[in-house]
């Protein structure tokens, strides 16, 4: 399949007029159409974990992320890293749930952007249903794709959940590979700088020991 | 202390070393005093002020125990507070009902500092996707510049009068939960493109930090707050902030420095060549190097202590963290209190054993 077809697939003016829309949602408590009712997330900082303790899911804080968030999540997760050549699947590591644990925890940071994935999601199924008849995690590869790179072109919503997802994919050790990570791992002795490929490629000499 | 083990360059140190090489108060200081057999610790205990005598000695602290609410006392022979900068002032100035102790000088909460840091990231790219490699032993601040401009300043060529050092990072460090390459490069993109993006990235980004000496000034200080109390009904402090030209200018030279450093490595700073440079100094308190609030001097009429770090009016009292600094070198602070700390405690065991105290 070429791009000239998906982009025959949705016409013009309803891309256009999704873009706005989508835009326009940042940040905003939409009313509820679809699914559950979003759950509130938790108040306050509460006391300092107990470091020698392992704690349950949703056991620190309520996880709030209800079913059709979750689906959304996965599915869309799932587009921005395939298993390929270069690594797994985000939600053969588990992504969703880092993103649930994420925007459900209490502090500022988090809770500013819960209020960009929450409404960002509804949307994203208010979106697909409008145009397809769908939620996101029911569309074909092709319909996920087409919604992509609508919101690729730029949308807040879908950088923060690039940048969250990013975070949890290349933080589990099964992604270090796709990443080039190769570190945490004992040298044997000191570290005695870059290996010379690097050293060359980089066009630089090695002046100390 | 010293029965640490050498690096080993694995685990994360910032989440503590799981060989418990890296330097910690819990993991270096608090098992080699608990050997001796001579500490109590008592935990959740807040103390509110420190107990002083009709002979004028401090005779202990009065701490609310955290657990019950209620207030509680320890005796002894000297009292040494290193509650941290701010909280020993604290201390100080709620001792004796509100009235604050060792303050005859009226200097009690003046003079505070912080370190005066302005930053600048950059992208390098000469880094780009290089081979996969183990760099964790260029990470963490194994990069250092001390100051170089000393001539210069001396010669009246410099519009601000102390020094700063640079630390640089970045490299290819473990990802822990944060995207591990900035956002902006990742823009627009999805699927395998996106990771090879991220591939290519990693590691070219460098972070340069300009941290220097703040002179103290008047403008700079804390006090008990008139209103607002904590949980325990202890009043907290209230902090007053100026920074002089000196630091206003060494954030514009350390800008234009930066900038310099990443154009002759071939790559950019990341910043709006139309912002203010000035406005790139952090806020006061913002590098988390608070220090002050009870000079070291050696007039008692123009200092709080001593330079054994005993307060001038109660000299079985001694304040054994960044309290004391009367300036605040560009150096990070902890080892000069540990230092300072040392060398007090080294002198109070001597004064104890004479009866001095
Ligand atoms: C994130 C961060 C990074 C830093 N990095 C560096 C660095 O790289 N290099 C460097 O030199 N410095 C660094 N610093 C600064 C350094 O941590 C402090 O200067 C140093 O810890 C101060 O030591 P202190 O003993 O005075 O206080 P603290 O280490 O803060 O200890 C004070 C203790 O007193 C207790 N306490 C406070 N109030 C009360 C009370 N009312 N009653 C009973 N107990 C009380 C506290 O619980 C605490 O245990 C950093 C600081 C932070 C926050």
């Amino acid at each position: 399949m070429n791009s000239q077809d998906q982009e025959n697939r949705l016409p013009r003016r309803r891309v256009l007029q999704w873009f706005a829309a989508v835009a326009a949602a940042e940040g905003m408590a939409l009313p509820s159409t679809l699914g559950q009712e979003a759950k509130p997330a938790a108040n306050g900082y509460g006391q300092d974990p107990v470091m020698a303790k392992s704690y349950e899911k949703g056991e620190a804080w309520p996880l709030t992320m209800t079913e059709t968030e979750k689906k959304a999540t996965v599915a869309l997760a799932d587009m921005i890293f395939p298993a390929d050549d270069l690594g797994p699947a985000a939600s053969e590591v588990r992504v969703a749930d880092f993103i649930d644990e994420w925007i459900s925890a209490p502090y500022p940071r988090q809770k500013g952007d819960r209020g960009a994935i929450v409404p960002g999601l509804k949307k994203l199924d208010e979106e697909c249903q409008n145009n397809f008849g769908k939620n996101f995690a029911d569309l074909s590869e092709e319909e996920k794709k087409k919604a992509c790179d609508i919101m690729a072109k730029g949308n807040h919503f879908f950088n923060v959940f690039v940048n969250l997802a990013s975070g949890a994919y290349y933080s589990d050790p099964r992604c270090w590979k796709a990443l080039g990570y190769e570190g945490n791992a004992p040298y044997g002795g000191p570290f005695k700088g870059p290996p010379e490929e690097v050293l060359k490629q980089a066009g630089v000499e090695q002046t100390v020991d | 202390m010293s029965s640490r083990a050498a690096c080993f360059w694995a685990t994360e140190c910032g989440r503590g070393c799981s060989i418990r090489a890296n330097y910690q108060s819990t993991t270096v200081h608090i098992p080699p005093a608990d050997a001796t057999g001579n500490l109590d610790i008592i935990a959740d205990a807040h103390v509110r002020e420190v107990i002083v005598g009709k002979d004028g000695k401090a005779k202990g602290v009065l701490f609310i125990d955290k657990t019950t609410g209620k207030e509680e006392r320890v005796k002894g022979k000297a009292v040494v507070l290193a509650a941290s900068s701010g909280e020993t002032v604290r201390i100080l100035l709620n001792s004796a009902s509100g009235k604050g102790i060792s303050n005859s000088s009226g200097l009690v909460g003046k003079y505070i500092m912080d370190t005066v840091g302005s930053d600048m990231s950059g992208q390098i790219p000469a880094l780009e996707n290089l081979p996969a490699h183990n760099d964790d032993g260029a990470g963490g601040c194994h990069f250092y510049s001390p100051w170089w401009l000393y001539k210069e300043q001396k010669a009246g060529k410099m519009d601000f009068a102390r020094g700063y050092h640079v630390e640089i990072s970045g490299t290819r460090g473990m990802p822990k939960g944060n995207n591990p390459v900035p956002g902006h490069v990742l823009q627009g993109l999805y699927g395998t493109e996106l990771k090879e993006a991220a591939r290519r990235y990693y590691g070219s980004f460098i972070h340069i930090a300009c941290r220097g000496e703040m002179i103290p000034n008047e403008g700079s200080f804390a006090e008990l707050d008139p209103e607002v109390k904590d949980k325990w009904g202890i009043p907290v402090m209230k902090w007053h902030w100026k920074w002089s030209d000196h630091e206003w200018n060494m954030a514009v030279h350390a800008q234009k420095t930066f900038a310099e450093i990443f154009e002759s490595a071939g790559g950019k700073g990341l910043f709006d060549p139309k912002r203010d440079p000035k406005k790139t100094l952090l806020k006061g308190g913002q590098v988390i190097h608070e220090v002050g609030g009870a000079i070291m001097g050696a007039d008692s009429k123009k200092s709080v202590c001593n330079q054994w770090n005993q307060t001038w009016d109660i000299k079985n009292l001694l304040l054994c963290d960044g309290a004391p600094f009367a300036s605040n070198a560009d150096k990070n602070p902890t080892e000069t209190i540990m230092a300072l700390a040392w060398r007090a405690a080294d002198r109070l065991i001597e004064q104890a054993r004479k009866g001095n105290l």
